[in-house]
């Protein structure tokens, strides 16, 4: 059985990880979509305001949505997301780095236009193993509601 | 890219579009986010989205991809006129990212960036901080993207 709005109560969700993260990884996407000095080379990172390689903020969310994924999303009945209302960068991703994801829920509402979803809203944080904090985020996915048929029988 | 003190609220400038093809899409989708409508077209047909779809993550990366490349051609540019280039620096964050309607296979997604606010940092003299709200949209025309950037600019002249 797929998660539903109803496994979304407010609080604490879950911790998810941890995910390794290599160079390797971060210098093809950053090759790909994100090719500043800081996020391709060593040296030229070295002389950046990060100083020293480190991985796109994109990739970094890139793969926190991989860990949402693997985490719950795919166990769940998503309709999709509508947007992100804030990502902060707040260190960088370092090759090498072990991170983990927590996520709580900070709201849960039925959808008044479409009252067999409901909309939960989620504060995620990523840390590396010293539990430095490099992202906060907060964003809303759409969620079905349980069948109520099926509800009333369980 | 220009300098903090070059910059004004208001400036626009046009950052090239991208095409998200099926391959593109299913390529992103099964290493950062492998959601059903993300990786088959009869499964994107059947959702909210009507058609297989992009990853939200794919859109704003492909974003940056832009910003980047616009970054580097106006560096060229300053250099071609003997001038030093404004070497940006990292983003903090940013707000209110909206992914307004789907980016199905063979959309073609056209990006535009609007300085949006410019204040000093406090913490480091030598920078600014610019906020811009940046946009995609489709070959109709249509709206399918926006977010509130934010980034470190550098100043000419240190602030007092």
């Amino acid at each position: 059985m797929p998660l539903t709005f109803e496994d979304f109560p407010v609080g604490h969700f879950g911790t998810f990880g941890p995910r390794h993260v290599t160079r390797e990884e971060i210098i093809a996407f950053a090759s790909e979509f994100d090719p500043q000095p800081m996020h391709l080379d060593e040296e030229a990172a070295k002389r950046t305001m990060l100083r020293g390689l480190s991985g796109s903020g994109w990739h970094l969310c890139s793969i926190m949505m991989r860990m949402m994924f693997d985490g719950y999303i795919g166990n769940t009945a998503s309709l999709g997301s509508p947007g992100v209302d804030e990502v902060r960068w707040l260190s960088p991703l370092r090759p090498g780095d072990d991170i983990t994801l927590d996520v709580d829920v900070t709201e849960a509402r039925v959808s008044r236009s479409r009252p067999e979803t409901g909309m939960v809203t989620f504060a995620m944080r990523v840390r590396n193993a010293a539990n430095v904090t490099l992202l906060e985020a907060t964003s809303p996915i759409i969620v079905k509601r349980r069948d109520p048929a099926m509800a009333a029988r369980s | 890219m220009p300098y903090f003190e070059e910059m004004k609220v208001g400036q626009r400038r046009e950052l090239g579009s991208f095409t998200f093809t099926a391959d593109r899409i299913k390529k992103f989708a099964m290493q950062f986010d492998p959601q059903r409508f993300h990786l088959d077209e009869e499964e994107g047909r059947n959702s909210l989205f009507g058609g297989l779809a992009a990853s939200g993550w794919h859109v704003g990366s492909a974003c940056m991809k832009l910003l980047v490349a616009d970054g580097q051609r106006g560096a060229a540019e300053a250099v071609a006129r003997g001038e030093k280039p404004a070497v940006w620096g990292p983003s903090p964050g940013f707000r209110d990212l909206r992914w307004l309607k789907p980016v199905l296979a063979g959309d073609t997604i056209s990006y535009a960036s609007e300085v949006e606010s410019l204040r000093a940092s406090s913490s480091r003299p030598e920078w600014g901080i610019m906020q811009a709200r940046t946009t995609g949209t489709n070959q109709r025309g249509e709206l399918v993207f926006s977010f509130l950037a934010s980034g470190f600019v550098p100043r000419r002249s240190p602030a007092a």
